[in-house]
């Protein structure tokens, strides 16, 4: 997915000279086109993810369009201040590309999981968190990122997983994508987790249960419409992030039931981490598995929500 | 070698002319009414702020979003009272705005916003920000070919914030000759003297080991600030530093070297009063 990202910020710059590129010290694979073609406009800069946040909005405030790639976790935490601040403050269309989003580095241990990126980042006015579930939808987030006019922080998968987003959708930032519909229980997603949940839709239709799957590749803004009107009829709702389910996806969810009432009739769950260090290590596999982030858990989980 | 003779010049408490001397009275009116300020800070800054505005950025206060004007980034945000005097003598704003400082629904606060302030190019007050902005904004116009240059302002207790030295790495690295930094080394922090906190001696050699012209002046000599500030670059393949020797609190003696200074609040007239006459006195 990372692939499909730099492949795309490469097109953007070709087709607009106010396309940056800024990397961290990060791997050069994906990167030499671009270095290539474009050397004035490429900076990769050394491991200081607080000034790299700062100059990209200096360059923004002077008409670029920086995009900056480097690990999730680096480019969230250390510099948290600094996208606060230097980029969403000042309402800068600066882009974030986290590679790793999520437990992709769960070999390396707890301080290579980016899992809480998406709650601190919700906490900032002016951002707009995407992640999306394959390199196709990453393509079209690429896209559109280009006339977002704010801050957009691009939560960049493994690579590699099953294609299951298409353009029959017409794609928008902020608009969820209904990945299957079904009317009984709602299975809301974002990221890779959007596999997770179709997978065990299928199994669950294998059992007469109806099983919908919105994604939501845009986690803010959060398309509370989409959700409701979804939510509304279900028995059952349930979120799937990989991620705490503290103040991400889930949350959202939650808050947006809650302030409708919708949650009188729905039984809800949020399935994600809980509030531990998920220090496995293993593959992003076995962690998301642990915590129920598989098909088999989602289908028991929601078999034992239409029993209560 | 660095000229440290004016460095002699104020601390020894060299004397501020009749503008000096009005700036201050015109920051103690401001506090009057907001109550509260980083009044020292603001003190420490008064003649840099005001000659880079005099003689040396090319800005159009008409125009404050011309695209080829200088850039200058106010990174120790907390000393804007300096600035805001500056901008408001200019015409970015109407002299009015000083009298709400820091009032609900005012243009001006504690800390100064952009897009809500004509002339000031970022929100600053968080420190250790500006200088990497600066770097941005630097680089930007090289892609461009442009000709506008960057100033960054920062303070020697901000400079104890590692993103200052991280953005220093990069501008050597780049060797943006269009980036000028200036430190106002007034030595004294929130708590006390520096050199009890963090000693950031020896300063000058720390910013040449990061590749930067480093030239040294008296802080509040309107005339060896213009000669630096107008020489810039120091080297045409450096990012230039000057480093300012400063006095927080410059001007009023019981604000000088003062800690308490560096930002009070609930300030009375009746604390002010005796400030006035002393300036009454100097002017």
């Amino acid at each position: 997915m990372r692939k499909a990202c730099l492949q795309s910020v490469y097109e953007l710059a070709k087709a607009d000279e106010r396309v940056i590129f800024i990397g961290s010290d990060t791997t050069k694979q994906g990167l030499e086109r671009f270095a290539a073609d474009f050397p004035n406009r490429f900076f990769m800069e050394g491991i200081y993810e607080a000034h790299v946040i700062g100059m990209a909005a200096g360059m923004a405030l002077c008409g670029k369009i920086p995009y900056i790639n480097t690990i999730a976790t680096f480019l969230t935490r250390r510099c948290y201040e600094q996208v606060l601040i230097d980029v969403c403050l000042h309402n800068l269309p600066v882009r974030l590309l986290g590679s790793g989003g999520g437990t992709v580095y769960a070999p390396l241990g707890p301080t290579h999981l980016a899992t809480e990126d998406i709650a601190i980042f919700r906490a900032i006015p002016n951002m707009t968190i995407v992640a999306p579930c394959d390199a196709e939808e990453m393509k079209r987030v690429m896209t559109a990122s280009l006339t977002w006019p704010g801050p957009m922080y691009v939560r960049i998968a493994k690579g590699g997983d099953k294609v299951v987003s298409s353009d029959r959708h017409p794609f928008a930032v902020g608009r969820a994508v209904p990945l299957r519909e079904g009317a009984e229980v709602l299975l809301v997603t974002t990221g890779v987790t959007a596999q997770v949940a179709l997978d065990a839709a299928v199994a669950l239709e294998s059992d007469g249960i109806d099983a919908g799957v919105l994604h939501l590749h845009t986690v803010k803004p959060f398309d509370a419409d989409a959700v409701l009107s979804r939510a509304r009829d279900a028995h059952v709702v349930l979120a799937l992030e990989e991620h705490t389910v503290i103040g991400g996806l889930g949350s959202a969810v939650a808050e947006a039931l809650m302030e409708c009432g919708v949650s009188r009739n729905a039984r809800f769950a949020r399935l994600g981490f809980p509030d531990v260090f998920t220090d496995e290590l293993g593959s992003q596999a076995e962690i998301m598995g642990k915590y129920g982030l598989k098909s088999e858990s989602v289908v028991g989980r929601v078999k034992r929500m239409l029993k209560d | 070698m660095p000229d440290r003779s004016a460095d002699a010049g104020s601390r020894d408490g060299g004397r501020l002319d009749a503008r000096g001397v009005a700036h201050r009275r015109e920051i103690l009116r401001i506090v009057e009414k907001s109550g509260r300020g980083h009044v020292g800070s603001a003190m420490s800054v008064m003649e840099i702020v005001r000659v880079l505005y005099d003689d040396i950025l090319r800005v159009d206060p008409k125009r404050p979003d011309w695209p080829d004007r200088d850039r200058f980034i106010f990174s120790k945000g907390h000393g804007c009272l300096a600035l805001y005097v500056v901008l408001a003598e200019k015409g970015f704003f109407p002299k009015e705005e000083l009298n709400r400082v820091c009032h609900f629904g005012a243009m001006l606060g504690g800390h100064p916003e952009s897009g809500k302030i004509p002339g000031v190019e970022t929100s600053t007050g968080a420190l250790g920000h500006g200088l990497s902005i600066g770097v941005g904004c630097a680089l930007a116009a090289r892609v461009d070919r442009k000709t506008y240059r960057t100033f960054v302002l920062i303070g020697d207790g901000e400079s104890n914030e590692g993103s200052v030295w991280e953005a220093a790495l990069s501008a050597g690295q780049h060797r943006l000759s269009s980036l000028t930094v200036i430190v106002d080394y007034n030595r004294m922090q929130s708590y006390g003297p520096s050199r009890d906190i963090q000693d950031l001696e020896p300063l000058a050699d720390k910013w040449r080991s990061f590749n930067f012209a480093v030239r040294e002046a008296d802080g509040h000599n309107p005339c060896g600030l213009r000669a630096a500030l107008q020489s810039v670059p120091f080297d045409g393949s450096k990012p230039s530093v000057l480093i300012c020797h400063t006095v927080k609190g410059k001007g009023i003696p019981a604000m000088e070297n003062n800690a308490e200074w560096h930002h009070k609040a609930k300030i009375g007239p009746e604390d002010l009063a005796p400030f006035y006459q002393i300036l009454k006195e100097r002017g």
